[in-house]
């Protein structure tokens, strides 16, 4: 199938691309202002969701108008997008990670904070 | 240590993935600028300081729009593509024009939005989540108006010079370059303004 080159491969190939990222945008655009599933999904189960459908979107787009599948054998721009996504993996959760984990221990009241100060330095 | 010579070998048989892959790498490396502010965003997105949130503020009908305008722009580019490939300088120059007016269309409704927001006294001195969001939006932005720049360039040397090594070239990266916009476009829709818009 690589072989053939075609313009109605590359036409069918875009469009599949195309008419597929429409459908998932609308899709995710109706769970949330049309309220599809509000009644018996909490927010972060619908956030979760969303994110889903904007992960099949990337796939979607990196085979379709990328050609990421197409790639001859020593397939550099797959290895490399793969290294980038490591490294936005670290970036993004870390953060996250680290930033509501302060957010936890800077909520507490000050009797808290004095308590668990004391209980760190063993007093 | 035979990896190295397999390389060479590779490389000198297709002289034209050298700088394909070279753009390549410079995209994953700015995915990873977006990926530190969206990171930035996801921290700073509850910090309103007493003022309005996501769900107050953003127009979703027109963000709807928005995003399918820059989709189809970026189906049209690879239409152009098919063209390019086909060697067809009518066709050619007709999905880039298309290209190039829906990308205006785009900018024109993002500064919409953003002129909108200052107005009503929500720039991004307001608080930390504004602050966030006009950099991560406004980043994309940039790029998307760097983009209609280079298809301008683009367009100006197809008319002159046709179809060359390098014309040819600076198309398909031009394409990655502006599907890869509508990549992180798509994360932008749904993480800024859907799970915004779901008042966590």
């Amino acid at each position: 199938m690589k072989k053939i080159n075609s313009p109605s491969r590359h036409i069918i190939s875009y469009s599949i691309g195309f008419l597929s990222s429409i459908i998932l945008t609308v899709i995710a655009y109706a769970v949330v202002v049309h309220d599809v599933f509000t009644d018996f999904w909490s927010p972060a189960a619908i956030a979760i969701i969303l994110a889903v459908l904007a992960s099949l979107q990337l796939v979607i787009q990196l085979l379709f108008f990328l050609h990421l599948g197409d790639e001859e054998k020593p397939r550099w721009k797959l290895l490399s997008f793969i290294f980038a996504f490591i490294i936005l993996g670290i970036v993004v959760f870390g953060s996250l990670w680290i930033m509501f984990d302060l957010n936890a221990r800077m909520m507490m009241s000050p009797e808290d904070m004095i308590k668990y100060m004391n209980r760190q330095t063993g007093l | 240590m035979t990896a190295p010579l397999d390389n060479a070998v590779t490389l000198k048989h297709t002289p034209d993935d050298k700088p394909l892959l070279g753009f390549w790498i410079y995209l994953m490396t700015d995915c990873l600028l977006f990926a530190s502010l969206f990171a930035t965003y996801i921290v700073l997105h509850n910090n309103t300081y007493g003022g309005p949130g996501g769900s107050e503020l953003f127009d979703m009908p027109s963000i709807l729009v928005e995003t399918l305008i820059l989709l189809t722009s970026s189906f049209t580019c690879g239409l152009a593509m098919i063209a390019v490939r086909q060697r067809s300088i009518k066709h050619t120059l007709f999905w880039i024009g298309f290209t190039f007016v829906l990308g205006v269309i785009f900018l024109f409704m993002e500064l919409t939005e953003f002129k909108h927001l200052i107005a009503e006294g929500n720039s991004w001195h307001r608080s930390g989540f504004l602050s966030s969001f006009f950099t991560l939006v406004g980043t994309h932005g940039l790029h998307i108006a760097i983009g209609l720049l280079w298809l301008l360039v683009m367009g100006w040397k197809l008319i002159k010079q046709g179809f060359t090594i390098n014309t040819i070239r600076r198309l398909t990266l031009f394409s990655m370059f502006w599907h890869f916009l509508d990549i992180i476009w798509i994360f932008i829709f749904t993480f800024v303004y859907l799970i915004g818009a779901l008042q966590l």
